[in-house]
């Protein structure tokens, strides 16, 4: 058998039969099936009792709110004077009083009374009393209809148009925010773990003296090609159980689930999500084989590769502005920048905010940076493998290169 | 050895011919070059830089079949260099190397079994697994590596331990299994770079039992050491590399008489005042150099003492160690 294939199946069966990788592949099926669980488990279980009636009270100084003292959920109860609200506090017959003053029209100031420890009155209880307030503001002013109004003045709904005006697609929460973000991190999980894996496996041959006796079997081209496709065909199987899980999760929730009833992954998006996963993970090995054939040990490399790294996990923390924005300049430089295109693509194709020129583009970007750093690493390999000890300095690894 | 059948016929075009023999039912092709044993490994002429310094210097040298063949000298002097460009590992700058007549290529490391003198095994992976990935690398069946690697446990009494992960044998056990693992595919060349590193007394013996028996199976055999006895006690023939320079090759014997110092050792009860052709003596306490003439043999001598009347305990011709004629040779070169 050629010896490229006979190291590849080697590698592969060594990392798919790792529990490392078993538990990692399983774990997005595992946690989508818990997940669901547990929703159906509510829907099913859960039965709200009636909401328990919280009573406010107040004290009107002015005298024109008696009106509507039953807000949803509240009901308002006035009392004459402060002494009398404070009492019913104590005696627990209230949850919380105000006092509306005589100049209360025009200062808007309300003075607000309560037990509870809290930095800030809730959202709740302030609109309750807001809708209290303006219902006896507007009482007899303007007919209920008005005033149901004047209490919520705006239901928004908005509608994203295309270039061309029309309704653009994928308007739902799910597909333009999450969607992007879940592949994100299955994308950055799937590439770091396979190309790290790659880097191990070097540098643990390294580490345990066997590089040597492989290469009197194999030539150093075989042998990081076998290894390079190995572990890029165990990260691809990884990514298929975690797009074929993402697949059937949209397709049972959008039945089952109301809030995701408009979810769905686009064929198309699952199409380019193997090729830049394929062409982000050679980048990765590439890279990764290079700093692992260079340094002595594992724990050397670390360093290294967090160079490589940082960077290119970028687009991860700048998403939100990508996806408010995905047409916008930072979006398109770190598209067309090898290390931070393959999870900006990833970010920017599921909410349809990438034309097809500048996916083509960053491909052959993509393509060409790979060509070079497999390039670099292979002589890398050839030159660095068989030199124990010291770290070289960098001025030594470019003469290094260069003569190799 | 028994060779059920020999066969020859002519390459016609380069004169070579090709012995096929059946021994142990495998069948075993040696090609022979004129009518004599072909060499297993021809270098010619090689050298090597790194970083601007000659680290192998215009080096050549045969390796025939069936010899143990000692690569010596001091640590740093191009030895594993050497070995390295022989196993394709790395390329020479100049020079040819030749591994059974065929240029270095993919095939030839199939015949070629190297314990390299950095060598480990996979923590993780058991002995067996290890073994069978390293046969399978060199193109060897997964049937006859389980039959030929439990052949050879069985010898070193390594069977009962191979399931086990390589991290839990013992370092001399991990030994044996590298060792194991560089003759598993039968190879033609066996090249061990210090060997005998590390190993216990008996595991040195049953290693050098081991090297002693691929000799007399034919096979060729390079021992790359800076230990010049074991070179003394194992081998035929030797290159000595200093600085990355051949600077003695040649059969160990014909070393040996070349640097022989022309002088013999006598322990007797009572030495003669005159013997002839003894030109001075020295006393060593219990025995007694004499300087010889240079025109009479060390036997003329032993009959003279004899024939005086003095009663020989001890007659030894001095041939100094390979390693004083390794400082000889390296204090000539200077």
């Amino acid at each position: 058998m050629n010896k490229t294939l006979l190291v590849l199946k080697h590698e592969f069966r060594k990392i798919v039969r790792s529990k490392t990788f078993i538990i990692l592949t399983l774990a997005l099926p595992l946690l989508v099936i818990l997940g669901f669980g547990i929703y159906k488990g509510v829907q099913e279980w859960y039965h709200p009792g009636a909401p328990e009636e919280v009573k406010i009270g107040y004290v009107d100084e002015v005298g024109i709110f008696d009106e509507y003292t039953n807000q949803d959920d509240v009901l308002f109860v006035l009392y004459q004077s402060e002494d009398a609200a404070k009492q019913a506090l104590l005696a627990k017959e209230i949850r919380e009083y105000f006092i509306i003053p005589s100049d209360y029209l025009s200062t808007g100031l309300i003075t607000r009374y309560t037990q509870a420890r809290e930095a800030e009155p809730s959202e709740k209880t302030r609109g309750q009393i807001a809708d209290f307030l303006i219902s006896n503001l507007l009482s007899g002013e303007v007919n209920p209809e008005i005033i149901e109004r004047a209490k919520s003045p705006v239901a928004l709904a908005s509608i994203r148009l295309d270039e061309n005006g029309e309704i653009a697609t994928g308007q739902d929460v799910f597909s333009s925010y999450v969607l992007p973000i879940v592949f994100v991190v299955i994308f950055m999980m799937a590439i770091f773990f396979s190309s790290g894996t790659l880097f191990q496996s070097i540098t643990e041959e390294k580490e345990n003296r066997m590089i040597e006796i492989l290469l009197s079997s194999v030539s150093t081209r075989q042998l990081l090609m076998g290894k390079i496709l190995g572990l890029g065909a165990s990260g691809l199987i990884q990514v298929a159980v975690w797009f074929v899980t993402l697949e059937i999760f949209a397709e049972v929730a959008s039945g089952t689930i109301p809030a995701l009833s408009d979810l769905s992954i686009p064929t198309i998006v699952l199409v380019w999500a193997v090729v830049y996963f394929v062409l982000g993970y050679l980048l990765f090995a590439a890279i990764y084989s290079g700093i692992g054939s260079i340094v002595p040990t594992a724990k050397e490399g670390q360093g290294l590769s967090v160079i490589f790294v940082l960077p290119s996990i970028l687009p991860y923390y700048f998403s939100y502005f990508i996806m408010t924005n995905p047409e916008g300049a930072l979006a398109r430089a770190l598209t067309f920048f090898p290390l931070t295109a393959p999870l900006t693509a990833m970010i920017r194709i599921p909410i349809k905010g990438i034309a097809l020129w500048e996916i083509a583009l960053s491909v052959i970007i993509l393509i060409g940076s790979i060509v070079l750093t497999m390039g670099l690493a292979a002589k890398a390999f050839r030159v660095f493998l068989l030199m124990y000890g010291k770290r070289p300095a960098f001025r030594e690894i470019v003469r290094y290169i260069r003569e190799a | 050895m028994i060779y059920t059948s020999v066969t020859l016929y002519f390459d016609a075009i380069r004169a070579d011919c090709l012995i096929s023999m059946c021994y142990d039912k495998k069948r075993v092709e040696i090609k022979v070059k004129g009518w004599q044993y072909m060499n297993t490994v021809e270098v010619s002429q090689v050298s090597k830089s790194f970083k601007g310094v000659k680290v192998v210097d215009n080096v050549s040298f045969n390796i025939v079949q069936g010899e143990i063949f000692g690569m010596v000298g001091p640590n740093g002097a191009g030895k594993t260099t050497t070995i390295r460009m022989l196993m394709d590992i790395i390329k020479p700058d100049s020079g040819e190397i030749k591994i059974l007549g065929e240029h270095i290529n993919e095939n030839t490391k199939n015949v070629i079994g190297y314990l390299p003198e950095e060598r480990g095994l996979y923590k993780k992976l058991t002995v067996t697994e290890s073994l069978y990935y390293l046969a399978s690398l060199k193109n060897m069946r997964r049937s006859q590596a389980r039959d030929r690697a439990t052949q050879l446990m069985e010898r070193v009494n390594m069977l009962p331990h191979k399931n086990k992960k390589t991290e839990e044998l013992s370092h001399g056990m991990g030994q044996l299994i590298q060792f194991i693992a560089t003759i598993l595919h039968n190879p033609e060349l066996v090249i061990l770079d210090e060997p005998f590193a590390a190993l216990d007394p008996v595991n040195t013996q049953l290693l050098k039992d081991f090297i002693r028996e691929l000799r007399s199976q034919g096979k060729s055999v390079i021992m790359s050491t800076h230990m010049m006895n074991q070179v003394e006690e194992l081998c035929d023939r030797i290159l000595m590399i200093n600085k990355g320079r051949a600077v003695l090759y040649g059969s160990l014997n014909e070393i040996k008489s070349r640097y022989r110092n022309n002088s013999v050792f006598i322990e007797c009860d009572r030495l003669p005042e005159s013997i002839t052709g003894v030109a001075g003596s020295k006393n060593h306490g219990k025995y007694v150099e004499l300087f010889l003439d240079g025109k009479t043999s060390p036997q003329a001598v032993l009959k003279d003492i004899i024939d005086k009347g003095a009663v020989v305990n001890r007659f030894e011709i001095s041939t100094p160690s390979l390693n004083e004629i390794f400082i000889q040779v390296v204090k000539e070169a200077r």
